[in-house]
């Protein structure tokens, strides 16, 4: 069984805020979902058959030229909520008092 | 009767084309006046793209010039999804998060068809970072089904299955994480390819779950999707997750085919007139030669509840990217990290923050066990159950969906909405290549409502569904 303090907890957790009555609503629901997906705890995988994963392949890629300096900067840095000239410009995080 | 010109297969078009009985601009024009007309009503496109002159002038020079050796996709009108990326234009993913995000490079089957001279209709409405099987949960509206606008069209693709489904363009794109181009192909008359994992690069394709993504065609036959398919595929250095051409055993395509039924997971919850519509055509597919074969898939009835637990995991690490702070949605509070809640709690749609909750749930420390890992073993065993049943048939053979396409606001608990996508996730879990083929209609309220058949076959097996899908087309 979800609660509320759990869903709560788990919203800050994914920087969400969640008002009072969608707390509730998203409680109730999670409850159904989990005792819907919780027949995977009750699930008796044949032995030792249950760690099986697929062919797992190693991806390498050969160290090659890099693209052209600053050839999307322009393209990236238009996107920015905030820039100071190609910087992308935050909120200080760290002060000095 | 002879149809108009946006009512063509990319096939009938291609050949128009070259007989110079038709004009890309005529073909352009007659798309773009049909979007126009149609979308108010539908909300299939999220924005039609003004006619692109220089585009549609380079297609018709290379119809002229290259004739019969010109790709086949040269001058057909094409819908894309919204959350593929096509630079210059926004990429939204039917999210506000996104609203006004402009894509700054082309995804690789963008660019892959442009290299083709194919030309782009609009962007097409879906569920926000396709999480949704009937296109309710866009941040734009919802999409309408053009067999019934009383209905969904289903989802995630549901824009580009309306699109294509009332010809407002040739063919389109969508993609599939658990059954959203394959569903509303079905529901919408359409037919829907989901590759094999690693077939089509998903560079510059918006995530929602990593291990099961893929992007893929809805088309108006099963040639049309091969070919949307042939052109979009291949391995690409932009994306580490796709294959090479035979990294997995050849299969050979026998003329005839034996069929696996896995008649254990037709029983509850099926509708009636689905059910029947599989049989006449399973029936049909024997008396043209191929056979049917009783096959067990015992771990199927845990795909689903494994789907909503790796899903929502992979979407919520996905998501968490999107934070206000390089670009898309960006409100600002007081410090930094009022920055990123208010960005994410304003930016994600309902639904949308329901499976970053349900991702952070399962993943969290004490339940990663009981659910994540759990379904990550699931999902393996249900792999090997698949292999196992491919030594004794070719391709495997149920309904797309339980049921014809239901109203707006029917499936109101998300419970019942997941449920929607139960005989498609598998294909997903296992990575393996699936195809939605239109099997007739069920009668609703008076009006034919499509309905489809899936088949299931094993790794870069694509060319089997093409075979069993044009067998069941030429059935009819």
């Amino acid at each position: 069984m979800a609660t509320t303090e759990e869903v709560k907890k788990l919203a800050a957790l994914a920087r969400i805020t969640v008002g009072k009555a969608e707390l509730e609503k998203f409680t109730a629901e999670f409850d159904a979902i989990l005792a819907y997906v919780g027949q995977l705890e009750k699930l008796d995988l044949p032995q030792g058959k249950g760690g099986e994963k697929p062919a797992l392949r190693n991806v390498m890629r050969a160290d090659g030229e890099p693209h052209t300096a600053l050839a999307y900067t322009e393209k990236l840095s238009e996107q920015f909520p905030s820039r100071e000239g190609d910087a992308l410009s935050v909120k200080q995080i760290i002060t000095h008092d | 009767m002879t149809k108009k010109p946006n009512e063509l297969t990319i096939v009938e078009a291609a050949a128009a084309l070259r007989a110079r009985s038709l004009t890309v601009r005529e073909l352009w024009d007659a798309c773009y006046a049909a979007a126009q007309e149609k979308n108010p009503e539908l909300n299939a496109f999220l924005e039609i793209f003004p006619a692109d002159e220089r585009a549609i002038e380079a297609a018709q020079i290379r119809v002229d010039t290259d004739k019969e050796s010109a790709p086949l996709l040269c001058g057909i009108p094409l819908a894309i999804k919204d959350n593929i990326l096509i630079e210059g234009h926004i990429a939204s993913a039917a999210s506000k998060m996104l609203g006004n995000y402009r894509a700054t490079y082309d995804a690789t089957v963008i660019k892959k068809l442009k290299e083709q001279n194919a030309l782009f209709v609009g962007r097409t409405n879906m569920d926000e970072f396709a999480m949704g099987s009937s296109t309710e949960h866009s941040a734009y509206g919802v999409t309408k089904n053009p067999h019934d606008t009383s209905r969904v069209p289903g989802g995630s693709s549901g824009g580009s299955a309306a699109a294509v489904a009332a010809h407002l363009c040739i063919a389109a794109l969508g993609t599939d994480t658990g059954g959203s181009i394959r569903q509303p192909a079905a529901l919408t008359g359409l037919a829907g390819l989901k590759s094999t994992y690693g077939a089509v690069s998903r560079s510059g394709a918006i995530a929602l779950g990593s291990s099961l993504d893929q992007i893929g065609p809805l088309a108006k036959t099963v040639e049309d999707a091969r070919i949307l398919y042939e052109a979009i595929r291949g391995a690409d250095p932009l994306d580490s997750t796709t294959i090479t051409d035979g990294l997995y055993p050849a299969r050979e395509v026998p003329e005839n085919l034996r069929i696996g039924v896995p008649r254990h997971l037709l029983g509850e919850g099926v509708d009636s007139g689905v059910l029947a519509a599989l049989d006449a055509t399973l029936k049909r597919l024997t008396e043209a030669g191929h056979t049917l074969v009783d096959i067990e898939l015992p771990t199927s009835s845990h795909a689903l509840a494994s789907y909503y637990v790796i899903m929502p995991a992979e979407a919520s690490t996905n998501l968490a990217r999107l934070d206000g702070i390089r670009y898309g949605h960006a409100p600002r509070g007081k410090t930094l990290l009022d920055d990123y809640v208010l960005s994410r709690t304003e930016g994600f749609g309902e639904e949308t923050r329901r499976r970053i909750l349900l991702g952070t749930f399962v993943l969290s420390s004490g339940y990663i066990d009981a659910y994540y890992r759990k379904a990550d073993a699931a999902r393996a065993v249900l792999r090997r159950e698949y292999n196992d049943a491919f030594q004794k048939v070719d391709v495997i053979a149920f309904p797309t969906t339980l049921s014809p396409a239901f109203k707006f606001g029917e499936k109101g608990d998300p419970l019942s909405l997941y449920l929607e996508d139960i005989f498609t996730v598998t294909a997903n879990l296992t990575g393996m290549p699936a195809i939605s083929v239109p099997m007739g209609t069920v009668e609703r309220d008076g009006k034919k409502l499509p309905v489809g058949i899936h088949f299931t076959a094993p790794h870069q097996a694509e060319e089997i569904l093409f075979t069993i899908g044009r067998a069941v087309e030429n059935s009819r």
